[in-house]
This record gives structure tokens, sequence and C-alpha cells, in this order.
């Protein structure tokens, strides 16, 4: 929120030119007949995608020459809003000429990029980004028909941000590479969640498989779980440098119960670790004496010798103790 | 010609309103609070509104009625205050609303429940109408609160809140109801039903924007929203807005004289326009007109998506809503649409048409026409009127995800 946001934009006059009048005049809209196809002996494919129930609806007409799977006519139907009209509508103009096989990587960050005046700016605001979705989905259901196979097929990654075209392994990716921790930081990277907002969290304009919100706490969990086993391994492998703060107190204390406490016991003192605290050249732990202990002159040389060399020659040269 | 149909998100400032305020902005701008002459000379133009507010309104002189900003501010205010009352330092828990209220209850409502409030949101009937005996069903000893509104901004249906009113007052508890869509277009009598608190609006019966009032039955306790100097007799601080309060006054006048001849007169075009619109198939309009607000109609055109309608009647200089004109951002289906438990379907479809007392036969002629102009054009681009259907395998699940 800032200046600019205090008026909520005004949806209608941030349209391209073209999709202005695309809405007001799609070229493409119509159907294309079974007979239509047939004479010019050329495959007719119908495909739908969404409902009037979800507030999107798309019907797409494919004739496909079958020799060559070229399609050379394509047409639409609608029932959305004006940019899903003007989407529909270069669609069906970027389907014509190409192959199946073609068609099928046309996204709707193309169809957007086509309804564009200018290659710098933006078709549609934001939050009318999604409308183009529609057009990618129902080309690879037409597709899909036309060959024989699953739509699904066509899909090499899982997409969890449609506005943007960010997967899921790139979003994990970017969260891992740069150690990202909020949802702003991932659209300032990969513009995801940065459109119609319905990745981000449950609840938004259009329900999704994937959040962004879970993939970040996913992801920071993965993170966190690797650190530990690193840490884990390095311990396990004897670097006493490489573990965590709490493996080290750990490791300390295992190391003074078994050559150390029994004889601070058996003088009635004991001792625990405070702190750990690694630097450049030292790794400091902090010792507190209890008991009889405390206070004892030895405490402070003989006692405290045989402490740290104990944990030098199990742990690291680099110790150093200092009681407190 | 343009034609403004979008009466219930907002109204044009009567001119003869526009007059009065005018001398309280350079001629008369002292404040009322201090002693001199350029304070006082305002009390005469302030004292008229205030008779104007009671009598519009027909509230005793025991009632108070305090200007405030806006409904937002009325409906937060009895929320806030009722919650801080009787729930935070009072035995109580519970506030009930609907599940169709303006943002500002309902938003309201949220807020106080992750306070800790209980809050219970009643559905309505398919006319869109709450049931009176749904709310006394849910009324419990723990209840503070019942606030339900007038009649809808969405759909204009009247909820009985004479009938609700009775039930509160044999209960024992306090009932509100956001009014901001009933004054100005049906009597409201304060004397005749039973009501504790009434927010309502200048902006929606031709007064100014910025400029509302809050009705509390025989003065009784309402913790202040905005804390400050003592205004309004300590119930409402902030320096009075002079020459809105003048507005607001004349404004309710002006649309409360004769209101049965001007609903009269409305309700004939309102009836017009419906029915022509009706000629089309597959459409219809959201409740019985006789328990409508005379000037709304909430329409739903099978095929043609809300958003899409609403620009081709924008290209051809009509305003018009899908919804709340707050949620016109937000483009999600239609909420009361669905909470009148629609079809799905319907949500999607349904566009607003309100009419005002401005409002003349030709603009209504020219409306109709263009309105089923634009239906038609929709019509013939929309997937839900094609002919040819889809390659077997080549159906929609409805609402698939997209992938
Ligand atoms: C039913 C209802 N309540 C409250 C409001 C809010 O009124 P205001 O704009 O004065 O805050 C509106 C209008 O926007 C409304 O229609
Ligand atoms: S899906 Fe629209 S912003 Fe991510």
């Amino acid at each position: 929120m800032a200046k600019n946001d205090l008026l909520g934009a005004s949806l209608w006059d941030a349209y391209s030119n073209k999709v202005t009048t695309l809405m007001n005049n799609p070229n493409h809209q119509g159907e294309i007949t079974e007979e239509e196809a047939a004479a010019h002996s050329n495959r007719l494919i119908v495909a739908d995608f969404g409902a009037e129930s979800c507030g999107d609806a798309v019907r797409l007409y494919w004739e496909v020459d079958p020799k060559t799977d070229i399609i050379v006519n394509s047409k639409f139907k609608s029932f959305g809003c004006g940019t899903a009209i003007a989407s529909s509508d270069i669609m069906t103009e970027l389907c014509v000429g190409k192959t199946v096989k073609e068609a099928v990587k046309i996204t709707n960050i193309d169809v957007e990029f086509a309804l564009r005046d200018s290659p710098e700016i933006p078709a549609v605001p934001p939050q009318k980004m999604h409308c183009s979705v529609m057009a990618y989905d129902v080309i690879k259901k037409a597709a899909g028909l036309y060959m024989g196979v699953d739509s699904e097929s066509f899909e090499e990654e899982i997409i969890v941000c449609e506005c943007a075209r960010v997967s899921l392994k790139t979003l994990q990716e970017v969260i891992k590479l740069n150690d990202l921790t909020t949802i702003e930081q991932i659209t300032d990277y990969t513009k995801a969640g940065g459109f119609c907002k319905s990745c981000i969290r449950p609840g938004g304009h259009e329900k999704r498989e994937y959040y962004l919100v879970d993939i970040l706490r996913d992801t920071r969990r993965e993170m966190d779980e690797e650190k530990m086993k690193a840490a884990a391994d390095a311990g396990a492998k004897g670097s006493f440098e490489s573990m965590t703060l709490v493996q080290q107190i750990k490791a300390i204390d295992a190391q003074i119960d078994e050559s150390v406490r029994q004889f601070l016991i058996m003088d009635g003192g004991d001792m625990e670790v405070i702190d750990v605290k690694p630097s450049d050249d030292y790794i400091d732990v902090y010792i507190r004496y209890l008991g009889a202990c405390n206070g004892c002159a030895s405490s402070a040389t003989g006692t405290l010798y045989a402490i740290e060399s104990t944990l030098k020659e199990k742990l690291s040269k680099k110790i150093r103790v200092l009681p407190i | 010609m343009k034609v403004y149909l979008d009466n219930n998100a907002t109204t044009m400032v009567d001119p003869l309103v526009v007059e009065v305020m005018q001398p309280f902005f350079s001629e008369i701008y002292g404040n009322p609070n201090s002693l001199h002459k350029f304070g006082t000379a305002s009390h005469p133009a302030l004292s008229k509104a205030i008779d104007q507010m009671y009598k519009a309104l027909n509230a005793s002189d025991n009632d108070d009625i305090v200007f405030t900003s806006c409904a937002t501010e009325s409906n937060n205010w009895v929320l806030k205050s009722i919650f801080a009352d009787h729930i935070v330092s009072g035995d109580k828990n519970h506030i009930i609303t609907t599940e169709v209220e303006h943002p500002s209850v309902l938003a309201a409502c949220r807020a106080l429940e992750k306070e800790g409030a209980k809050v219970t949101y009643l559905p309505v009937n398919s006319e869109g109408v709450v049931e009176s005996h749904v709310v006394r069903s849910f009324i419990t000893d723990k209840t503070a609160l019942v606030s339900v509104m007038w009649a809808s901004n969405e759909t204009g249906m009247i909820n009985p809140i004479k009938e609700i009113g009775e039930i509160c007052k044999e209960k024992g508890v306090l009932f509100h109801s956001d009014a901001v869509q009933a004054i100005g277009k049906i009597p409201v009598d304060l004397q005749d039903v039973h009501v504790d608190f009434v927010s309502m609006s200048a902006h929606k019966f031709h007064g100014p924007k910025g400029v509302g009032a809050l009705y509390i039955r025989n003065s009784q306790p309402l913790s202040p929203l905005l804390h400050g100097g003592e205004h309004m007799g300590g119930r409402r601080s902030g320096t009075l807005n002079v020459p809105y309060i003048v507005a607001m006054g004349k404004a309710i006048e002006l649309a409360t004289t004769n209101i049965e001849e001007k609903m009269a007169s409305i309700r004939a075009k309102r009836d017009r326009l419906e029915d022509s619109l009706l000629e089309l198939s597959d459409t219809f309009v959201v409740g019985n007109r006789k328990n409508r607000t005379p000037n709304t109609i909430l329409i739903s055109i099978r095929g043609v998506e809300g958003e899409g309608m609403l620009w081709d009647l924008n290209n051809g200089q009509i305003g018009a809503s899908t919804g709340s004109a707050c949620a016109s951002e937000d483009l999600q289906a239609n909420t009361v649409m669905l909470a009148i438990g629609a079809d799905s379907e319907l949500a999607h479809t349904g566009i607003r048409l309100s009419l005002s007392r401005f409002t003349t036969d030709s603009e209504i002629d020219y409306a109709i026409a263009h309105f089923k102009k634009a239906v038609a054009r929709l019509r013939a681009i929309s997937s839900s009127f094609a002919k040819v259907g889809p390659t077997p395998g080549g159906e929609s699940k409805a609402c698939e995800l997209h992938h």
C-alpha cells in the first residue's frame, strides 16, 4: 500500500487498445461445423474448458489437415468477461497455421504478449492476467483430443503460478538458492503471485492445487532438515566444527559425562555447560562449576586444564574452556 | 444518451441539496461549538437538519440521531461498541447477523470474531430474505446483538424488520439495522418498529458522500467509537461537518416527503424495465417485486457473464453493477446470488440495475434497447449458446483446476 494504491485502479482503463478492440469485435468468434471440416477433408476438433458456474468458459474449434497436422482454421465461443473474449480471439489467431504439436507450445504468456500494444506494457492489469490461462488449457485439451492422448501428458512440470507460469521446481530452487523467507521475496524473484494472487494462499480468485505459502513453508522445512542432516552427518564423521550449536553442546556433555564428571562428583562437585561460542580462532566453551568445585582452587588450574585437554583431544583443537 | 442505473452504489446530489449547503463553506464557517457569532450562526441550519432527520424517520425526541462520517462508521460503531460494552465488559458472547450484509458489517463482525466474539451469519431464503423465525431460533441468553439490514443493496429485498424487532424486544436482545438502502426508498417509521440502532448514509438518497448517521433508541448507552472533544453530546467527537449535516437534513426531507408518490413513480419505471428485460429468454430476477425496494432489479441473464455485460452497457453509456460497487474490483461471483442458493451458474450472470427519482422514461427506453442489444451480441459469442458440441472427451468437467 502506498500513494498509488489509495484509489483502486480503474480496471478497464488499463487494457491495451488491442484488448479493447477485440473485446468489442472479436475476429474469430463463431463455430466450425462437422460438414465444413469434412468438405475440406479436414478433422474437426472441439474442446471445452471451464463452465458458466466457474465464471469463465471457452469452446475452441480447430479444423486440422490430417495429412500435415496443421490447424488450417480456428474459432471460439466464450462465456466470460471482455479479456476472456479478447484472449480467446488472439488464441485462435495464434493457432492457425501451426501444427498441433507447435500449438501445444502456446502459453498464456504468449497470448497476453500478443495482446500488447507495445512489447513493454502489459495488455491487462495484474488481476486480469489470469483470463488468458484458459486459452492455454483449452489448447492442450484440443491437442490431446486430436492426438488421442491425455492433455496432462503435455505438461512436463507442475505450474504453481499460472499467471507468471512458474513451476514448482523453479520455486523450490529459487527459495533454496536465495534463502527466501517471504512471499514478497518470491514475487520479487520470480513474479509468481504478482498477478491474480490465486496461487498465494487458499481463498483467492480461484482454487489451486499448490499454494505459495505451503511451498515456502515446506521448502523452508526441507532446508532446515537438510541443514540438520548435514550437521548430523558431519558430527558422525567427527567434524565438531560443522555441528549445530545444540549438537555441539550435546557432544561436549557426552565427553564430560564420559571422562570428567565422575571425578568432580567424587570430590562433591559438578559442572554444567552454559554456552558455546565459535569464533575464527577458538571455539569457546563456557562452563559453570557447581557444588564443591565452586571456589576450589584447582578448578581454575588443574581441573580446568583436564577438562580442556579432554575436549581438545576428543572434539576439536580449537576448543578453549572458560569458567564463569 | 447517458443513463445512470447504479443508484444503489451512490446517487447524484440533488441540486436543491447543493444549494442549501453552499453558504456553509465560505460564509458561515464558524465552529458550531464556539461561543461567538461565527460559530452560533450555523445553529439554526443545524437544528433544522436535526428536525428534518427526526421528522423523516418519525423518531422520538428521547432518541438520538447522531451524525457520523458514513454508514460504514455507523455500522462499525454499533458492532464494536456493543462488543466492548456487552461482550468484553459484560456477560454476553454472541452476535447474530446475516450472510448478505454489507462489508461494513461483515468485515467488522469477522474482526470481532478474531477478538473472541461468537458470530452467527444467518442464511437467507431463495428470495434473499432473512426469515424472522430463523432469527428467533438462533438467539441465546448470551446474544448481545442482532444486526439485520433493512433492505439489501444487491437485491433490494426488504427484511421483516418489524417482526425481528418484536422478537428482539421479547427476548431482550439489542437490535441494529443497516437501513442505508431503505431510507429514502421506502417508508421507515421508527415509532412503528422496534429497533435500537439504525445506520444510514446521505449519499444513497441524493445527499453528499461522507456523511451518515446513527439512530440510537431512547438515547441508550453505547460507548463512543471516536474519542475526542465532546461533540454531539459526547457521543461522536469531531468538529461537526456543518455543510454536510445541513445537506443530509435537506436530502432526507426531499426523499421522504410524499414518499408513496415518489415510490409509485420509480416503481412504474422499474417495473416497465424489468418486464421488458424479462422478455428475453433464460433470464430471471431475484425476489418478488412486491417485497423489494421500488428502484432495484437484480437480473440474471444465462450465458452472459456479468462483467462482460457491464462492459457492453458501459459502451452504451449505461452505468450498472454486477453487485456491490465495493466488490467490483475483485470480480468474484456475486455472493448474494450464492447465498440465495441460486444455481452457481447464475452467480456470474447477475446485473444490478438501480433507478432513482431522477431516472426518466426516455432513459428507461434507451436502457431497454441497449440492454437487449448487448445481450444479443454477447449471447452470439457465448459458449453457452454454441450449437456444435465438443468432440467426445472434450467436454469440460465443471470448474476444473488449470494445469
Ligand atoms: C447496505 C449498505 N450499508 C452500508 C453502506 C456503506 O455506506 P457508506 O458509503 O456511507 O459508508 C452501503 C453503501 O455502500 C450499503 O449499501
Ligand atoms: S496464478 Fe495468478 S498470480 Fe499466480
